[in-house]
């Protein structure tokens, strides 16, 4: 390989050649950890709608994404920001308003679900659920199954482990469908020209959402030399021929955390619990914050009002930062 | 000595861990209760969130399971795939201990944390399991932490998310569920178990000061209370433990 072969693109490149309207999309991150926020409010940007979602437990990303209207249907385990919104907020409106479809499956069985699509295998067995609504209800009725061959026939389907011996109480699992999104986008510490990615800290399950896209775009804090990546591949999470697109935004999480280089953003967290809590100062804030600034650059200087990032800065030794307040 | 609800709930979550538990936990009160354990009577106990963070040291305590919190000074990490399977890999779910919590409980500890039907005013959207029906599903043994309220401790519940002892006997057995129901559901007024055969919740200890009828009116369905006793008030030494060592900043148990 040579320059030739670099996946490097802008970020607004990697975004217009990669995700188009009606893609079914999976985010990397957790909650209010490595969110792919930058990626996020691009989409928002180029105006990309009815988006296919899928994401185990995400918080950020899922809210502003749903409240921007660029999602009609979600399967997730847990949308919500801990501390910071015990239920999404953007999301929790579309739900009542019937904006979305939501089919609920557990942090496991989307775990799964990943790992069956990064095996190439169609399904995997799951031991959770049995008797609860997770599995007897269902978010998707036959018609939205039907409309879209992306999506399988049944939700969730039991079955009794075949290798039992005959006689014996077979024990029960349940069966969770493989997820292949068209795109999914991930932000991670650093990666090379080629795609190597290297994750610091928890990987959650970015490295299987990767590895089961049909195109990955990854955003890092870093771009990386190759040789650099060389002397340490037991840190590379994910080899580079799954990625796709590799774009260098530095504190492309915000506001949400990356691990060893800067926290989540308190300030932030708790304005956008408020703004979010009414349709119309959220499309204020998207209008102005997302459409009114051409990239993440300047989205972070009208966010932090020109009082920096410092004090979200990683302690080199804790990781996250020790100066923000937490206490509301 | 002076003591809060919330700081007797995380004390009496804290005596039930084992010195050799794995201790699954979430945010809130639950990670408070795993670090007064570690800290005081526990000190070999395991603390393990779902993100996959093996023991870390919370001296900063964590707002959220993917806080980075989670991750300093961890012993391990490792995926989320990985991570829940430990809850129904035999080997080590016998050993966990997973703690949980949601907005309304039923009589036989079916949880649910997915949507409130508000009636008229339509359907209130929570977060959703996450990993509390993957833990209520496998895990060796099973804490509930719940406010005391009827409107709570509800006759039926609106979704279920996590298996309790679903209609109680053996049902859970008949649905193939690999491990026990809940063993306590601790509250900020008493401790509920589950009884022996039936596995309907019953009133097990009410807190000093509190009255077993003022009790047993917050719950919608008929709760038996003959059996229950005083609880022991926390002791100075765990207040001191759960106050200095495990939340010094108060930013939970404020």
């Amino acid at each position: 390989m040579d320059s030739s072969d670099s996946k490097i693109y802008s970020l607004a490149g990697a975004i217009s050649r990669f995700v188009k309207s009606g893609d079914h999309i999976s985010l990397g991150g957790f909650t209010i950890n490595r969110n792919p926020m930058a990626a996020v409010h691009e989409i928002i940007r180029q105006k990309v709608k009815d988006l296919h979602l899928y994401v185990h437990s995400n918080g950020q990303g899922l809210d502003e994404l749903v409240g921007a209207g660029a999602v009609r249907r979600v399967e997730a385990a847990y949308c919500g920001n801990g501390r910071f919104a015990p239920t999404c907020i953007c999301f929790r409106r579309a739900c009542r308003d019937g904006e979305i479809l939501v089919e609920d499956y557990t942090n496991h069985q989307m775990a799964l679900r990943f790992l069956a699509g990064s095996m190439g295998v169609p399904f995997l067995p799951a031991m959770s659920s049995a008797g609860t609504d997770i599995l007897h209800q269902q978010g998707f009725d036959k018609e939205v199954r039907n409309s879209d061959p992306a999506i399988p026939p049944a939700k969730l389907e039991v079955m009794d482990d075949p290798f039992a011996r005959p006689g014996a109480v077979a024990d029960r699992v349940v069966l969770v469908p493989a997820v292949n999104p068209d795109v999914t986008l991930i932000h991670a510490q650093k990666a090379d020209m080629y795609g190597y990615t290297v994750i610091e800290g928890l990987t959650f399950s970015d490295a299987e959402q990767v590895k089961a896209a049909k195109k990955v775009i990854v955003t890092c804090e870093e771009i990386v030399g190759v040789e650099s990546l060389k002397k340490r591949p037991q840190s590379v999470a994910i080899p580079g021929f799954c990625v796709d697109a590799v774009v260098e935004v530095p504190f492309g999480a915000y506001p949400t955390a990356c691990y060893r280089y800067y926290d989540y953003d308190p300030v932030f967290l708790e304005w956008y619990r408020k703004t979010a809590a009414e349709a119309e100062t959220f499309s204020d804030y998207v209008n102005g914050f997302i459409h009114g600034t051409g990239d993440h650059d300047e989205y972070m200087e009208k966010t932090l009002a020109g009082k920096g990032a410092s004090v979200l800065l990683a302690d080199p030794d804790k990781g996250y930062s020790v100066r923000i307040k937490r206490k509301s | 000595m002076r003591y809060t609800s919330k700081e007797m709930m995380v004390i009496c979550a804290a005596r039930k861990i084992r010195n050799t538990d794995i201790v699954f936990c979430g945010t809130g009160i639950s990670v408070l209760a795993a670090v007064t354990a570690k800290c005081w009577h526990a000190p070999g106990c395991t603390i393990l969130f779902e993100t996959g963070a093996v023991d870390p040291s919370l001296e900063d305590l964590p707002l959220a399971v993917g806080d980075p919190r989670v991750m300093h000074r961890a012993s391990a990490f490792c995926s989320l795939a990985e991570t829940l399977a430990f809850l129904q890999n035999p080997k080590t779910a016998r050993h966990v201990v997973g703690i949980l919590g949601a907005a309304q409980i039923d009589c036989y500890g079916n949880l649910n944390s997915t949507r409130i039907n508000n009636g008229e005013s339509g359907e209130v959207r929570l977060p959703g399991s996450g990993g509390a029906c993957d833990m209520a599903s496998s895990a060796g043994r099973k804490i509930v932490f719940m406010k005391l309220e009827r409107r709570r401790f509800v006759e039926k519940l609106d979704y279920l998310t996590s298996p309790g002892w679903l209609q109680g006997g053996n049902t859970r057995e008949r649905h193939g569920l690999p491990g026990p129901g809940p063993c306590h559901v601790i509250t900020d007024r008493g401790i509920m178990e589950f009884e022996e055969g039936s596995r309907r919740m019953v009133l097990s200890r009410y807190y000093p000061g509190e009255s077993v009828r003022d009790l047993a009116a917050r719950v919608e369905f008929p709760i038996d209370v003959e059996s229950s006793k005083e609880a022991f008030a926390p002791t100075e030494e765990e207040l001191a433990v759960l106050r200095e060592k495990a939340d010094p900043e108060k930013l939970i148990l404020d």
